[in-house]
Order: structure tokens, then C-alpha cells, then sequence
């Protein structure tokens, strides 16, 4: 009797469910891709067909282009492919983003994606819909920050170190830099920067995926695309938004002086932010944290565990030692070095 | 503990110079006079010892955080330092703490002598009260490694500064004895104290610079220096930078290291008798032939490093040891600093004329009458087991720190080795969870034998690029280090060689770097052990 270890494959163009014919955020393309989120490690062009949840669509629009082929899939509802019932389940790392469920004969096994627990109260993200636990009996884990040492601090705390920076960047007459990934991060920013501090002004490719937030009726804070004008107009005063590949760049040169701060869960480690060689660090992540992956892997009764993206051999090693499950490791064609997975998610 | 670990967070949140002086002088300023000491103390180098060993660290904390020890080890490959993945891993607590100085008399000091039970009993009550921004820094000084973004020339200013002192006369008088209470530091920072009170106190050493960062064509040196005449020439000798200090009592031997060295070499202490009282000399402690006149390697130099007295024995000799002195700093107890360099030669000269110690030699003017004859001379360098040519100028004070102008060192060319790369483990600081140190061989036979490491040389991209590799090629780890496919071909230059038992190659390589990645090359192009050992032939030689 097939059990649910062979509901979902491994291939060599992705995760594969043979029962219903469709692989999931596959990284060639394929004749029918489920998508759990819009980042580009997970969202690849050139598939015939995408299923994704409705608010993802319209940022795989924007970066797999505007004429693919997409069927949305609102979350909890449940769809027939061949042997396999499919359903999508918020999983709170960006907005639109899902884990998914995937049911065959009975069994059930969930891919979680990229997913952060986001409580309801202080933690939480207003800007991606709140993670939702499924339970399963294998779940398909992201384990990026897999390691006893990262434990998110609270919300508050980071927001409230960053408009300090951009007050003290202010006194200073230096222009505030976060340094965010485009898509994602850059939306939470603005999802809780207080803008009666000064002007907010975006990088071009933070400013394009607006769009998406603003259609999903996620309340941002007032910001503007930084033209040459704004820049000159508001440098020492404004708060700058922009990803991590301007860093060096003639574009950034024009707010000089400057004080910049890179915004990422990496930054929990002196060691990650020195090698930035930026003043600060907040460790603001979209993903999930130790204490909070270990609660998800108890509480989704699942009997296997497979462990993907980032520490993969130290969460399948440990869950062996500690619980009576089976746990195992799945490889990504991505990541060489952790810090440069979350980078090519920009 | 609270205001250190703040001080701490803001050199380590900054990355100007501007900011980071501005926070030690606030520091300074606002600190009680005992914390102040201790910091002082704590940035110039004096760290508290190790207060418990690495492995019963590990055994604690794996216990508190409830986790294996593996995987505190691999938390630790990931961070880098041992005291930040201990706090990373730890709650930490809310409660008020006392002082730096308090924490280090009440806390730290006494753990040192305690046995293991009672450490534990302390650490776990520190574990569970402290916050852990002071955690964090807590384990850096129970750890025994304690270091911080800042040079001790930054922190001498930032004090210089803080309370209105020549930063010249703070350096010199942070060099001689002093304590880190609330005492001695009132003293130093006292603007109508006097220095007589320490004879063994040494000055600020002056620093030679590269030649190469000379100002004009680099192609163009050492003409572009000027005239051959306004230059004194010297050996550049490859020992240890010391002072010899006589003044009243046993003469005080003071290293550039800032370490107080006369009991390793009573050799230099007695021939120091001949000297008159209040003299200080500045010049090189060297291994060196008395027979033959010329220096010894550095390897036998070695030998006598790290002792703290010597224990003479009839079985062997030691190691023949000679002050190379080539300075003078102070005659008749007399600072000779603003002197002249010509002038402080010729009292030097005057001095050795009716010195008779083989312990205590001059070191001799190199005199050519043009640059060219002084080139040839350099050529000499490593059969003379020297590291090249000085080039002081004639007309210069002697000055404290690296001024660039006056003092210029003209090195000979390093040795060169294409090195295979063979394995590879995760660097620490900036560079923790990268992989940045790297094991390299030679070819021994149809084999590569590993001869030495290197961490340093490459750009941060090149580092990201070998780390990629690392991960890709990986043929077996053994704990934090990875044996890789010999694939990558490199460069190394090196400045000595010799021999050794602690590894398998019998050979040791004196400062490797990573000069070039040899991407144009293939591991079969690499050197061959032959190449070294014919090298370490010719240097032992003689």
C-alpha cells in the first residue's frame, strides 16, 4: 500500500506529485507547476501552466511575464488533479505566499515553502496573510534558519531600532539605506515605517512591486520612487529603500552621505553583517525561526519529515535523535551558501 | 557591565573612525574610574585569562539550552565565536548587573581558581540573570580571547582626548607599569603627572612602512627617495623589536609587542651592566653567530621565544642571543627623540666605541656611495639571513607609530610556491560560516602532500568563489574541516622556510599567503616537495 512518502518525488527539475501529474516550484519548465511564492528561487518562467494562490498571480506577472498561463487557487479550497487533491495554505512568508497540500489515498503530505509563523498580536506581518498550520503526515520543511542559535527578537524591538537609526542618520545629515529584498521584505518595511519621520524613497525594482500590495489592499506607509529630483531633494533626511545588489553602485551615490543597514534574518550574526561591511544590521526575517520550526514539525502530527533549504543535514539529524519520526533530507538545485540562497530570492 | 556592553555595541554598530573615537571618549568621560581601568586595559591588550576551558563551556550550555553537543559545535562553525553562539543559544535575563571592574573582581577572577562545580554554579546564574547584550560580552572576557574593532592607537587618542593630553605623552605613559584600579588610571590621566616614577617604562616604538607605499613611481625606487646621501641604510634584521632599557636597578627588555621580556634573555641583562645608567636603546633581539658574525635563522630564535627564564644546561648550549642595537632613544637619562637621527647615530657610534660586550653589537651602516651599490648589497639579503634594507632619513626625530616619510623598509622578494588546494575549514569574525582557511600540497611522487595553510590574500569574491567550491567538491569532513577534489591551483608566498615535525611534509613555511589564484594553471602544474626541500637546503646551509 503506497504510503505518503511517494506522494511527492524528487526529479531532477523539482519536487514531483505523479499522482496528479504537476510538480511544485519545479526550476524547469513544466507542463504544470504549482507555485507556493513569487520569489525567483521558487517562481520560474517558461512553465505551460501555473496554479498559485490569487494574490501571487499578479507578481508572477511581473516576473514571469504578463501572458502565462495561471490559475489561481483562493486559499482552503481544494482542487482535483488526477488522483490528487490539492489545496493552498497561507504561509506567511510573503504576501501570496502558500504551503501546499496535497492529498492521495488518504495520506497527506504538505510542502511548506517559505513560510514565518506570524502569530496574531504583536508579531504579527500585516502584510503577507498569517501562517496556517496544516496537519499532515509527511510535511516538506524549509529549514533556511535551522539552527538553535536564530531566534527571532520581538517586532517591536527591531522596528523601534530602526527608526532610531533613521533619527540618528538624521541628526547626522546622512541618508537612511535598508538594504531589503525587493520583493517581500522591502513591503513589510513599509508596512510599519513610521513616515512622518522624513520621506520614504524606493529603488525602481521595490517600486514596481507595489502594485501587488496595493491591489491586495495592504496599507503601506507613504513613500515615492526616487527619482534623480527626490534624491537630491531629500538626501540626508529621507529613508531609502533598495536591494542589496545597489550597494556600491553610482545609483546609491547620489544620497551620499549615508548610513545603511542591511535587513534580513542573516543579520542575527555579527559575523554576516561585518562581511557586509554595513553600520547596521536588523535581523527581521520572513522566515521561520528555530523554537518556531520545531513547534510546526510537533504540532502537524506528521510521521516523516523531510527537511529543505539551508541547514537540511542538522534539522533531519537532530528531529532523528529527539523524536520517534523519520526524518530526511531533501537537496535544492539552489543555494551554495545559505546567504546567497536568500539573496537569489531577491 | 551594563555601560561597557553599550560601549562595546556602539564601536561594533559603526564602522567610522569618527564615530568609534567619539564613543570611547564619551566612554571615558562617563565611566566610573575603575570600569574606565579595566577597559583601557581590556582595548590596550591586557585580556583577562581564560577563565574556563572551551570544552566544559560546551558541555554547560548544551546542558542549559538543552541541545546535543554536536550540535552546539555546529551552531559554533556557523557563528564563528564560541562567546556569541553561547549567547545566541541562551535566553539571557533582565537583571541589574554591577560594573566591568566589579564583574571582573567578584566574577571573573575568582572563577579562574574555582573547580568545576563552583564555575558552573557561577555561569549558570550569570546565564540566567544577565541581558544578553552583556551576555555576549561577558563570554568574550571569561573566553580569553577579548577583542574589539579598535587599535590601541585609536583608544590612547580617544583617551588623550577625553581628558585633554598630549596623545604623544599618553601613548608613553600607558607603555610603562600601571594597574587597571581607579588609582593608577586617576594618574593617567592627570594632566600635571610626571613620568619619572617608572624606570621601566619604554618609548612608543617608531614603525617603518613598506617602500612601496613611497610617494612617486614605484618603478622609480629607491631613486625617487632622492639623494643616496640623505639616507641612512641598514639591515633589515629578522629578529624580535625590542627596546633595552638601563636605568636604575636590572636592566627592562621591552618587545613590540608590549611584553617585558629580560628573564627569557639574562645574557642581554647582564651585558647591560656595561651600559651607562639612562640609556635606552632601540634595536632587534637576534639569534647570531659570534664566530662567524652573522645572524642565525630565525628558527633558533624560536627556540628561545615563549620561555620565561632560561635554565642553562650542560647538554646544550644555548642558542647564542645578541642585542642589534641601532637607536638611540635616551642617553644620561636624557630623551634623545628630537634629535636628529645623524646626531643620535653619532652618540650611539660614540657609545659602542667604549662598549665591549659581544652581547650588545652596532648594527652596521650599510655605506655605498649610490643606490645602485646599495641594490647590489640588498641582493645579499638572504645569505645574510636578513630581510632586506632600512632606509632611515638622515635629518628625522624619531617619531612614535607608523608616520609614513622618514622610515621605510625595502624588503627582498618573497618565495613563491604553486600549491594545490586540498582542504579547506570555515574562517571566524567577518568570515565565520565561510569557507576562507585553507590546507595546500605539493606533489611528493605521484602524491600530494599537504605543507602548509593559508587564510589571507584573497578578495572577499574570490573567497565567496573557493567557498562555492568547497561545498560543491566535498570529498569528507572531519569535524569542521572538508577535503576537497585537488582541483584549485595557488600561488603562495612565503618569507622562510624550515624544518618541522608537525606535519608530514617535515616543513614549515614562515608567513604563507595566498598571492594569485592560479586559475590558468592545473594541479598537475603545481611545485613539487623537491622544490622545498632543496630550498630549506640552501637556507640551513652554512
Amino acid at each position: 500500500m503506497p504510503d505518503a512518502t511517494h506522494t511527492v518525488i524528487q526529479t531532477p527539475d523539482g519536487l514531483y506529485c505523479p499522482a496528479g501529474a504537476f510538480h511544485i516550484d519545479p526550476w524547469r519548465p513544466v507542463e504544470r507547476a504549482v507555485i507556493t511564492h513569487g520569489h525567483s528561487d521558487h517562481a520560474r518562467p517558461g512553465h505551460a501552466t501555473y496554479l498559485c494562490s490569487p494574490t501571487t498571480a499578479p507578481i508572477l506577472r511581473l516576473r514571469c511575464g504578463s501572458d502565462i498561463n495561471i490559475q489561481t487557487l483562493p486559499f482552503g479550497k481544494t482542487l482535483e488533479l488526477g488522483g490528487a487533491t490539492v489545496s493552498l495554505h497561507p504561509a506567511g512568508h510573503i504576501l501570496g505566499s502558500a504551503q501546499v497540500r496535497i492529498e492521495v489515498t488518504g495520506h497527506v503530505t504538505v510542502i511548506t515553502g517559505d513560510y514565518k509563523t506570524t502569530p496574531a498580536g504583536e508579531d504579527h506581518d500585516p502584510t503577507s496573510e498569517p501562517f496556517e498550520l496544516v496537519r499532515c503526515d509527511r510535511l516538506i520543511t524549509e529549514c533556511t534558519f535551522g539552527l538553535p542559535i536564530y531566534r527571532w527578537p520581538k517586532r517591536q524591538t527591531i522596528i523601534d531600532e530602526v527608526h532610531e537609526f533613521w533619527r540618528t542618520n538624521q541628526a547626522d545629515g546622512r541618508t537612511t539605506v535598508l538594504f531589503a529584498y525587493a520583493l517581500g521584505k522591502a513591503q513589510r518595511l513599509l508596512g510599519f515605517l513610521d513616515d512622518s519621520i522624513g520621506p520614504i524613497l524606493l529603488h525602481g525594482s521595490v517600486n514596481n512591486l507595489l502594485a501587488p500590495y496595493e491591489a491586495a489592499g495592504i496599507p503601506l506607509a507613504r513613500a515615492q520612487y526616487a527619482t534623480k529630483e527626490l534624491a537630491k531633494e531629500h538626501k540626508g533626511r529621507a529613508l531609502v529603500i533598495a536591494p542589496p545588489s545597489t550597494d556600491g553602485s553610482s545609483w546609491l551615490r547620489r544620497f551620499a552621505p549615508t548610513g545603511s543597514a542591511f535587513v534580513s534574518g542573516w543579520m542575527l550574526v555579527r559575523g554576516s553583517r561585518r562581511r557586509r561591511s554595513v553600520d547596521r544590521g536588523f535581523a527581521l526575517s520572513d522566515h521561520v525561526d528555530w523554537p518556531e520550526l520545531l513547534r510546526v514539525i510537533d504540532e502537524s502530527g506528521a510521521t516523516h519529515i523531510s527537511a529543505t533549504h539551508g541547514a537540511t543535514d542538522i534539522v533531519a539529524r537532530y528531529l532523528s535523535e529527539t523524536r520517534p519520526l523519520k526524518a530526511d533530507e531533501i537537496e535544492t538545485r539552489f543555494a551554495s551558501t545559505a546567504e546567497e540562497a536568500e539573496e537569489a530570492s531577491a | 557591565m551594563k555601560r561597557f556592553a553599550a560601549l562595546y555595541a556602539r564601536l561594533d554598530s559603526s564602522t567610522r573612525s569618527s564615530e568609534k573615537r567619539a564613543a570611547l571618549i564619551d566612554y571615558f568621560r562617563e565611566a566610573p574610574a575603575e570600569d574606565a581601568a579595566w577597559t583601557l586595559a581590556i582595548f590596550t591588550g591586557r585580556r583577562p585569562k581564560r577563565a574556563v576551558s572551551y570544552p566544559r563551556l560546551r558541555e554547560w550550555v548544551a546542558q542549559e539550552a538543552k541541545i546535543p553537543l554536536w550540535l552546539v559545535a555546529a551552531c559554533h562553525e556557523r557563528v564563528g565565536d564560541f562567546g556569541e553562539t553561547i549567547t545566541l543559544l541562551l535566553p539571557g535575563g533582565s537583571a541589574d548587573t554591577p560594573g566591568l571592574a566589579q564583574v571582573i573582581r567578584d566574577i571573573i577572577q575568582p572563577m579562574t581558581r574555582a573547580d568545576d562545580d563552583a564555575k558552573r554554579a557561577v555561569l549558570l546564574d550569570v546565564w540566567r540573570t544577565f541581558p544578553r547584550d552583556q551576555l555576549f560580552v561577558f563570554h568574550k572576557l571569561i573566553s580569553g580571547t577579548f577583542r574589539v574593532g579598535v587599535q590601541r592607537k585609536m583608544v590612547v587618542r580617544a583617551l588623550a582626548e577625553a581628558f585633554g593630553i598630549d596623545p604623544g605623552v599618553m601613548d608613553h605613559r600607558l607603555l610603562g607599569a600601571w594597574e587597571p584600579t581607579a588609582i593608577d588610571f586617576a594618574r593617567l590621566i592627570d594632566p600635571d603627572a610626571t613620568l619619572d616614577d617608572d624606570d621601566a617604562r619604554p618609548y612608543p616604538f617608531f614603525l617603518a612602512s613598506p617602500i612601496e607605499d613611497a610617494p612617486g613611481d614605484p618603478h622609480e625606487l629607491p631613486n625617487s627617495l632622492g639623494n643616496r646621501h640623505n639616507w641612512l641604510a641598514e639591515w633589515k634584521w629578522d629578529g624580535i623589536r625590542a627596546q633595552l632599557i638601563k636605568r636604575a636597578g636590572p636592566a627592562v627588555i621591552w618587545t613590540r609587542g608590549e611584553e617585558s621580556v629580560a628573564p627569557a634573555y639574562p645574557e642581554l641583562v647582564a651585558a647591560a651592566e656595561s651600559l651607562p645608567e639612562g640609556t635606552v636603546l632601540d634595536g632587534e633581539i637576534l639569534a647570531y653567530d659570534p664566530a662567524k658574525q652573522e645572524a642565525l635563522p630565525f628558527q633558533q630564535l624560536q627556540r628561545r621565544l615563549n620561555r620565561k627564564s632560561v635554565q642553562p644546561t650542560l647538554f646544550a648550549p644555548d642558542v647564542p642571543i645578541v642585542f642589534m642595537a641601532y637607536d638611540l632613544l635616551e642617553s644620561r637619562r636624557e630623551d634623545q627623540r628630537e634629535r636628529s637621527l645623524i646626531e643620535r647615530r653619532a652618540r650611539l657610534e660614540s657609545l659602542f666605541s667604549v662598549l665591549d660586550e659581544p652581547h650588545i653589537r652596532l648594527s652596521p651602516r650599510l655605506s655605498t656611495e649610490n643606490w645602485e651599490q646599495l641594490e647590489r648589497l640588498r641582493e645579499e639579503s638572504r645569505e645574510r639571513r636578513v630581510e632586506g634594507v632600512m632606509l632611515k632619513r638622515n635629518d628625522s626625530p624619531y617619531r612614535s607609530g607608523r608616520p609614513r616619510g622618514d622610515w621605510w623598509k625595502w624588503k627582498i622578494d618573497p618565495y613563491s610556491i604553486d600549491c594545490v588546494l586540498t582542504a579547506a575549514q570555515p574562517g571566524s569574525g567577518r568570515r565565520a560560516g565561510l569557507f576562507t582557511d585553507y590546507t595546500f600540497a605539493v606533489w611528493h611522487r605521484d602524491e600530494l602532500i599537504n605543507v602548509t595553510k593559508a587564510y589571507s590574500g584573497l578578495s572577499d569574491d574570490e573567497f565567496k568563489k573557493v567557498d562555492a567550491f568547497v561545498r560543491a567538491n566535498t570529498l569528507e569532513r572531519f569535524g569542521p574541516v572538508r577535503t576537497v577534489t585537488p582541483e584549485l591551483v595557488f600561488e603562495i608566498h612565503f618569507e622562510g622556510i624550515q624544518a618541522s615535525q608537525r606535519n608530514g611534509s617535515g616543513i614549515a613555511l614562515r608567513f604563507p599567503r595566498m598571492h594569485r589564484w592560479r586559475t590558468d594553471k592545473k594541479p598537475a602544474d603545481a611545485d613539487r616537495i623537491e622544490t622545498l626541500r632543496s630550498l630549506l637546503e640552501q637556507v640551513s646551509a652554512g
